[in-house]
């Protein structure tokens, strides 16, 4: 790898902060360094809101960062890259363009030739495996078809670098797994046209499946936690143990707190002791938490169950499963440790508990373990008319987080709440009250 | 603003059909049915003191206040037709055939050219008072607010999810319930939006409409148009000043205090189960959510409201339980067509007769398809050249969030102003330089219709995907290509509604901006607008019959030939 000294991309501590004015400004991305050199397919793993389509989009010139350069072949970036081309997770294709013409739209820019775009066009969707769709119109393309133009779009520029933003989340399993086995093959063969490939994914076994490196990311602010290299030569198998004991060890990574240095037991078995007023709370619905304990507690798990086994048994991906596990900690109900889920106590309790009792004890956990909630009802608690406006919180939210984490918190919040019988809350009025019971207790 | 729906068309049908001409020839026919009636009713009135006219600025918000109840009344006339209309039009399959293209032409008719008949018409209703006046006036703002109202309930109806439907069905809802339950709230949101551009329209009307000349015999009904005339007639520049203030000062409570209101309201009812990003509430949408008292009286208005919604009228009907495709009747298809035929054979022997009777000839016609070509040659060039201007300042300011929200609102408030109260100040200009009438009063047609283009491009732009954007920026695409292959298709179906909107708004202008007087000075253009305006003034109906009739025939012909194939282009080929 002599080409290793010379990266074709370099991220140097970068950071990117959201600027709000009544505070201190919100860090996305907190001292990132990457670097890609040449020959290597690159996966960004991370938990959605982690930051790293905002890095990509920082790699592709498409946003300066606060801070930090951005490197080039050596060239500090300012602005979008030639070198360097995009597939878009919602595809990002030109409604009232034919798949030939938005094929042809990046070659149009560089003002090649119309002789030239049309056969370099041809030749990008024949390889691609679209030939015969040239005249069609997106709209007549089914999902998979379209990301196919997005990519034949991206390589007809013959971009040194592709950027690859989620490229098969929009799509069915089935679509998904043949556009991925498709795109290795033609890298394998050296079809490509290009150096190297930078994949955003939240897709652990899509991340180990594809890469030769992978950098997993941590939620907020984003930052790389970590870095592994993919030993496993193409194509691969997703039975081989190896692989599977890959994609176990990054669970355990990604749910391994990250800020608590010290992970003991003693820090695990009294959860939620770093959660604050202003923690983000991730919209998890009763309804699917209730659903997980009740799988919990049932056989074959009894109670322990490993990640990737039940993300595969209750199709849920890491993205879906991973803020489940995170809600049951953080109110008790359940631990999550190297790679395993784990009911506590609590969580058997509420597992064999009717309807009434779970609203009860979901209760007590929440005004226990979630300040946010315990704050809502005291503030009404204290209010003479047991009334209280939902944008003062939002507002004192938004000083800690961006305005779409506050929304998400806050709506997590009501619903919790909602759920728990703590409070109701009226939506037309932005506005919570006590339920009328508890108002005249 | 997340709700831009594009007024409401009968979209679909493309070439005029046979009951394109059903609809017109009746139109034609109720219209000269009217005009029958009035010739004798051209004595001079006996001027009641009711209807003097003081420049005093004083009486202005006296006027406003007329002014303002006249468009309400108009409003709540319009709701009722379209509650009456649309439901008719939507459930019967013979009826939707003829009412359905007879909403479209009389979308076309422009109002001010049946100005004249429809002032004799009420005024005969109630001989020697301000009642027919008044109604008459309420009238022709009615005549610009309904249709499109009708047609946007219309719309909902025929769209109305089957699911919720068979909910319905299946409880049992007596048809009012189901009206009151359903219906209504599923076609609030679009009938919001089109109530909303209607009194946008409206005000431009209710100012044209208060004073009414016919013959020698001018009528001023107390408001602000009036005012703004008899200042036109005094030669007085301050007056207009302060009535174009008042009006300004109107038109700021009504969006203040209604409109925004009602439309941040209506989004309750949109069909989605998603709760979407919805901008923040108006302040007195807040203040009747947030104050107790407000609530309570709100609360007990809607119970009432809800009660009377529930009642069980009407029963069940077919809806129990239909056979699953009743054959239509012949017979009833029969007696439908007889019918119809006979109506239209009426209208036809009406107009007939019509012309018979009255000493048009064909170079009369010559003269006022000659004149619309005039007209409609304006209207394009207009259109055109604004399009040329506020395409891309639109665009501009779409693509900035901070800068778009603004710029809606003003552009929103812009086009509810009547423009005619402006036309003064362009009028003083002209006559004060000596310019030549047929160029400088053009642009007073698109004076109040322009913000249409202006208002739709912002919100197409702002509507732009932000992926797109960055797929272009990524592949570099800049400059002219840019416009060609990425933004112009982007905002183009926007853009065309606020055309449609706009093309059509100037034609109705024409009839009032064509011809314009300071005092003794009159000004006029050559075209059809002016050739109704002069019509009127010299009380001669055949020729107002003509000119309101080619130019019904122009604005249907540019919309079918025109507009039509273009919508039809950008949704089918151009929407996301």
């Amino acid at each position: 790898m002599d080409l290793a000294a010379a990266p074709l991309l370099e991220v140097k501590n970068c950071k990117q902060s959201y600027h709000k004015d009544s505070s201190a400004d919100l860090l996305v991305l907190d001292n990132v360094n990457v670097s890609i050199a040449s020959g290597e397919i690159v996966g960004l793993l991370g938990r959605s809101g982690s930051g790293k389509s905002t890095l990509l989009r920082i790699v592709a010139g498409l946003l300066t960062p606060t801070a930090g350069e951005v490197r080039w072949q050596g060239k500090p970036v300012s602005g979008p890259t030639p070198g360097v081309a995009m597939v878009f997770q919602s595809f990002a294709l030109f409604p009232w363009l034919t798949v030939q013409e938005n094929v042809e739209l990046g070659l149009e820019a560089q003002g090649i030739a119309a002789a030239e775009r049309e056969e370099r066009g041809e030749a990008a969707i024949d390889l691609i495996g679209l030939g015969g769709y040239e005249s069609a119109y997106p709209k007549e393309l089914s999902g998979g078809m379209r990301q196919r133009v997005g990519l034949a779009r991206a390589l007809v520029v013959h971009p040194d670098l592709l950027l690859v933003d989620e490229p098969f989340s929009a799509l069915d399993v089935l679509t998904a797994e043949t556009l991925r086995t498709d795109l290795i093959d033609l890298w394998m063969e050296g079809k490509l046209p290009l150096k190297s490939v930078l994949i955003v994914t939240h897709n652990i076994e899509e991340a180990v499946l594809m890469c030769d490196r992978i950098l997993v990311f941590s939620s907020n602010p984003g930052r790389v936690a970590s870095e592994l290299a993919v030993p496993f030569p193409h194509p691969r198998n997703r039975l081989d143990p190896a692989f599977r004991q890959m994609v176990d060890d990054i669970y355990a990574l990604m749910t391994r707190r990250v800020p608590v240095p010290t992970h003991t037991a003693a820090t695990a078995a009294a959860p939620a002791q770093d959660v604050t007023f202003a923690t983000p709370l991730h919209p998890v619905s009763t309804n699917l938490l209730a659903g997980l304990i009740e799988a919990l507690a049932a056989p074959p798990y009894d109670g322990r169950a490993d990640l990737p086994a039940l993300a595969g048994s209750l199709q849920l991906e890491a993205d879906e499963l991973l803020p489940l596990g995170e809600a049951l900690q953080l109110l008790g109900l359940g631990l999550l440790e190297e790679g395993d889920i784990k009911l506590t106590d609590l969580g058997r309790e509420f597992a064999h508990a009717d309807t009434d009792a779970r609203k009860v004890l979901f209760a007590s956990a929440l005004r226990a373990h979630v300040p946010l909630v315990a704050v809502i009802r005291r503030t009404l608690d204290e209010r003479w008319n047991h009334r209280a406006s939902a944008v003062r919180f939002r507002d004192e939210l938004e000083d800690h987080m961006s305005p779409d984490y506050a929304e998400d918190t806050l709506r997590t919040a009501i619903a919790w709440g909602r759920y728990a019988e703590l409070y109701e809350y009226d939506e037309e009025a932005a506005q919570f009250s006590l339920e009328e019971e508890d108002a005249a207790a | 603003m997340p709700n831009i729906v594009p007024p409401a068309q009968a979209m679909g049908r493309r070439l005029p059909n046979l009951w394109d001409a059903v609809a017109f020839l009746c139109v034609l026919g109720f219209i000269l049915a009217l005009a029958h009636v009035t010739p004798d009713t051209f004595k001079p009135l006996d001027a009641p003191k009711a209807l003097e006219i003081d420049l005093d600025p004083s009486n202005l918000p006296n006027y406003a206040l007329r002014t303002t109840m006249r468009m309400f009344a108009a409003l709540a006339a319009s709701l009722l037709f379209t509650f009456t209309y649309a439901p008719l039009a939507a459930k019967s399959r013979r009826g939707r055939l003829v009412m359905v293209p007879l909403l479209d032409v009389l979308q076309s008719v422009p109002i001010l050219g049946f100005l004249s008949f429809t002032t004799a018409f009420f005024m005969n209703l109630f001989p020697g008072k301000v009642t027919g006046l008044e109604l008459a006036a309420i009238f022709a703002v009615f005549t610009s607010q309904a249709w499109n109202m009708a047609f946007s309930f219309y719309q909902s109806l025929t769209t109305l999810p089957p699911d919720l439907q068979e909910v319905t069905r299946s409880f049992r809802l007596t048809a009012w319930q189901r009206f009151w339950r359903l219906e209504v709230p599923f076609g609030m949101p679009g009938l919001v939006w089109n109530m909303m551009l209607s009194m946008s329209g409206g005000w431009f009307f209710v100012v044209a409409a208060e004073a009414i000349t016919l013959g020698d015999h001018t009528w001023t009904l107390p408001g602000i148009g009036s005012y703004v005339s008899l200042a036109l007639a005094k030669r007085d520049l301050g007056a207009v000043a302060w009535a174009i203030l008042t009006m300004l000062a109107v038109i700021l409570l009504y969006d203040q205090l209604l409109f925004r209101p009602l439309v941040a309201w209506s989004a309750k009812f949109r069909f989605e189960v998603v709760a979407g990003a919805t901008a923040e509430d108006p302040w007195l949408l807040r203040l009747l959510r947030r104050t107790r008292v407000l609530r309570l009286v709100g609360g007990a208005v809607g119970d009432v409201l809800s009660r009377i919604g529930t009642l069980r009228l009407g029963g069940p009907g077919r809806a129990a339980a239909k056979p699953a495709a009743a054959a239509p009747s012949r017979t009833g298809d029969a007696v439908f067509a007889v019918l119809v035929g006979v109506v239209v054979l009426a209208a036809l022997w009406k107009i007939v007769s019509y012309i018979a009777a009255a000493d048009i000839g064909l170079l009369d016609l010559a003269e006022a398809v000659g004149l619309g070509c005039i007209t409609m040659l304006r209207v394009m060039l207009l259109i055109a050249l604004a399009s040329l201007f506020w395409v891309p300042v639109g665009v501009w300011l779409g693509l900035r969030p901070a800068w778009s929200r603004r710029v809606q609102v003003v552009a929103q408030f812009l086009a509810a102003f009547p423009a005619n109260l402006l036309f003064p100040i362009f009028v003083y200009v002209i006559v004060r330089f000596h310019l030549n009438s047929d160029i400088f009063l053009t642009p007073l047609m698109i004076l109040g219709t322009q913000w249409y283009i202006l208002f739709n491009v912002v919100a197409g732009a702002s509507a732009f995907p932000g992926d797109l954007q960055e797929a272009a920026k990524n592949f570099r695409v800049r400059g002219w290509l840019w416009w060609r292959r990425v933004m112009l298709p982007g905002i183009f179906p926007f853009f065309v509604t606020g055309a449609i909107t706009a093309s059509g708004g100037s034609w109705n202008a024409a009839i009032v901006s064509e011809v314009a007087s300071w005092g003794d000075d009159k000004l006029s253009a050559h075209g059809l607008g002016a050739y109704i305006a002069h019509a009127t003034d010299a009380g001669d109906f055949p020729r107002i019959v003509l000119g309101v009739a080619i130019m019904s025939l122009f604005v249907v012909g540019i919309n079918r030939v025109l507009w039509r194939p273009i919508y039809a282009y950008a949704t089918r080929r151009l929407t996301l």
